[in-house]
């Protein structure tokens, strides 16, 4: 499975960053093949920027409609700059809302953030152990873990729902959190960077009277920083936006997370407020878009671990 | 989740290793047991109830203590249920129409993106974006774009002439074929980015070699560049299979299986069962099979590919 490299090397990703500015410098230097290239390069750069608008104009036509009046949203031809600009869409979602969105935004917050930070802490001890020491049993243990990764997690959904029922964890956002903190593919992700990471640190830490734990939290875990990066933002990308959990787990709509309570803005009668609903849609993208433009390399290449949102 | 690097999961040979083992014990147990409880806890006791409870009779009604066994019946039912094979049919369409389309929508984007364009890494990102969207954004612009009345594609079709435009999600012909190209539009970019790194990979003297050769431009994708991308090209359409089988929060949100049960696949279905009707045991089945099927078609894939690419 040769996509996982992807992620990994630097200088893999250096050159790339250099060819993405580095038009220019592919072309010829002169003579006829240089006309040939460059009006190749019209030609791909002319189709791709077209095509580029259907992956665009959907997220611009969110962005607008969230500044109309909801009954212009559905006013043809589209009105592409709204008139009149209502942000009062935003006040009445994340205000006036039954319940208001800031409430799902601080239970997506709580999940996301407890799951990122417990889910890097156990899978990067986990994955440690699994790599750089040695125990009876690590092997079998490792064995089960592997056995389970090719599993669809929708199989666990019924067990779980009658896990949470009974231990009364149903409709609480302990139901989310605790499957996020623990997960199978952190473990195999950071086992992966720890046997990476040269074993002879380790050695040298222990003669120096290091102990496990330290050798552990200063000597090893800041080799695999780019990893831990990498688990962070996969951990928060796929909570942030679990639909199906929160959907089984949850009941009370003062405990939905943000994709659960968008579902929220269709009014009682399935009509839709087109205002409100693009205004809570764009918040709810919002976050994951400025992360997104923050770290937009290691966010691509972070996900390149991952086949499934 | 993702499936690890296979190919390197064993365990490390350990360098000094007779040196390490004289460290203690308890403390690799120490490390793992956190991790181990809420693995037990959360993945491996599931996974093994999920197949116990779906040789049981479990409902809402019966509740924990009127659980009973009832052998294969779940599953001799679910072969005269009517509306599973339905549901079946209707996940090999999804997953054979939209595994193909959003890889060799990928694979076209990667291939130009590859050459010299304007703003190549811009173009990067914005293809790619869809894929950090929660479903239920995309499902709500498109849901209003898609509005057979008042949507703005319904709109444009028309200024284009085209009479008849489709009902596209409140449609009963229609609904499935929605759902697979909305998909397909928001994954595409992901296929396209792990091409592209894949693409850029590949060795150019291979590429330069063919051409001396005199291999026209089909020639050397058919040999060289089809052949590298050969790994990746399975691992996407694992992953993508995968992503089809379980596909669900468009689904739910967009349509409910519907109209009718038009865009019902195995996936929604199991839901349907499990957590509208209560029938735990009957749903616990389907996500059984559901598995089954895709741990086989893993599996065919995974030998398909093996000896054909060009490093193996």
């Amino acid at each position: 499975m040769t996509a996982v490299d992807v992620a990994s090397p630097a200088p893999k990703e250096r050159r790339r960053a250099r060819r993405s500015t580095g038009w220019a410098a592919e072309l010829p230097q002169r003579g006829p093949r240089r006309t040939k290239a460059i009006v190749g390069l019209t030609v791909r750069s002319v189709v791709m920027w077209g095509f580029s608008i259907v992956f665009l104009l959907p997220f611009v036509w969110m962005i607008v409609s969230s500044l109309k009046r909801n009954i212009d949203v559905f006013t043809l031809p589209v009105q592409w700059i709204p008139d009149p600009i209502v942000w009062t869409n935003y006040l009445q979602v994340w205000v006036n809302g039954d319940p208001p969105m800031w409430r799902f935004f601080a239970n997506s917050i709580t999940v996301s953030g407890i799951g990122l930070v417990g889910d890097l802490l156990t899978s990067s001890m986990a994955g440690y152990a699994f790599a750089r020491l040695h125990f009876t049993g690590r092997d079998r243990v490792f064995l089960l873990y592997l056995g389970t990764a090719v599993i669809p997690g929708q199989l666990l959904l019924v067990p779980r729902f009658m896990f949470f029922q009974q231990m009364g964890l149903y409709d609480t956002l302990w139901a989310l959190i605790l499957p996020g903190v623990f997960t199978v593919f952190g473990t195999f992700l950071m086992r992966q960077a720890f046997l990476a990471a040269p074993p002879e640190l380790g050695e040298a830490a222990r003669i120096d009277g290091a102990g496990e734990w330290r050798v552990f939290w200063s000597i090893y875990l800041p080799q695999v920083r780019p990893t831990l990066a990498a688990l962070a933002i996969i951990s928060f990308v796929g909570s942030w936006n679990d639909y199906e959990g929160p959907l089984v787990m949850l009941s009370s709509a003062q405990n939905y997370t943000v994709p659960l309570g968008l579902t929220r803005f269709i009014d009682a009668e399935g009509g839709l407020s087109g205002g409100f609903a693009m205004a809570a849609s764009v918040s709810s993208v919002l976050p994951l878009f400025i992360l997104f433009m923050m770290f937009q390399r290691n966010f691509v290449a972070a996900l390149a671990h991952t086949g499934i949102k | 989740m993702a499936a690890p690097n296979l190919t390197t999961t064993l365990p490390a040979p350990g360098r000094g290793r007779s040196r390490e083992r004289a460290r203690p014990q308890w403390a690799g147990w120490l490390f793992i047991t956190p991790n181990l409880i809420g693995f037990l806890a959360f993945t491996l006791v599931p996974l093994i109830a999920g197949i116990v409870i779906s040789f049981t009779d479990w409902n809402v009604v019966s509740g924990v203590d009127g659980i009973s066994w009832v052998g294969l019946s779940n599953f001799s039912a679910l072969m005269s249920d009517a509306q599973f094979w339905k549901a079946m049919g209707r996940t090999f369409l999804y997953a054979g129409l939209g595994v193909p389309l959003t890889m060799l929508g990928g694979l076209a984007l990667a291939l130009v993106l590859n050459g010299p364009v304007v703003g190549r890494g811009v173009l990067r990102l914005i293809f790619f974006f869809p894929h950090i969207v929660n479903s239920i954004a995309i499902g709500f612009v498109w849901l209003l774009l898609l509005h057979p009345s008042n949507g703005v594609v319904n709109n444009f079709l028309r200024t284009l002439g085209v009479e008849n435009t489709p009902s596209w999600l409140v449609s009963q012909d229609w609904s499935l074929l929605t759902i697979i190209f909305i998909t397909s539009w928001a994954g595409m970019g992901f296929h396209c980015v792990i091409f592209l790194s894949a693409l850029q990979s590949v060795p150019p003297e291979l590429h330069e070699a063919a051409q001396i050769d005199g291999a026209g431009w089909w020639r050397r994708f058919t040999t060289v560049t089809w052949r590298s991308l050969m790994p990746t090209t399975t691992f996407l359409a694992i992953m993508s299979m995968i992503g089809h089988s379980q596909g669900f929060g468009l689904i739910a949100f967009l349509t409910q299986g519907g109209p009718g049960d038009s865009s019902t696949t195995l996936s929604y279905y199991m839901y349907q069962r499990g957590f509208q009707y209560y029938q735990f045991g009957y749903a616990a089945a389907i996500g059984v099979l559901n598995a089954i099927g895709v741990l086989g078609l893993t599996a065919l894939m995974w030998r398909f590919q093996k000896g054909r690419g060009l490093y193996s």
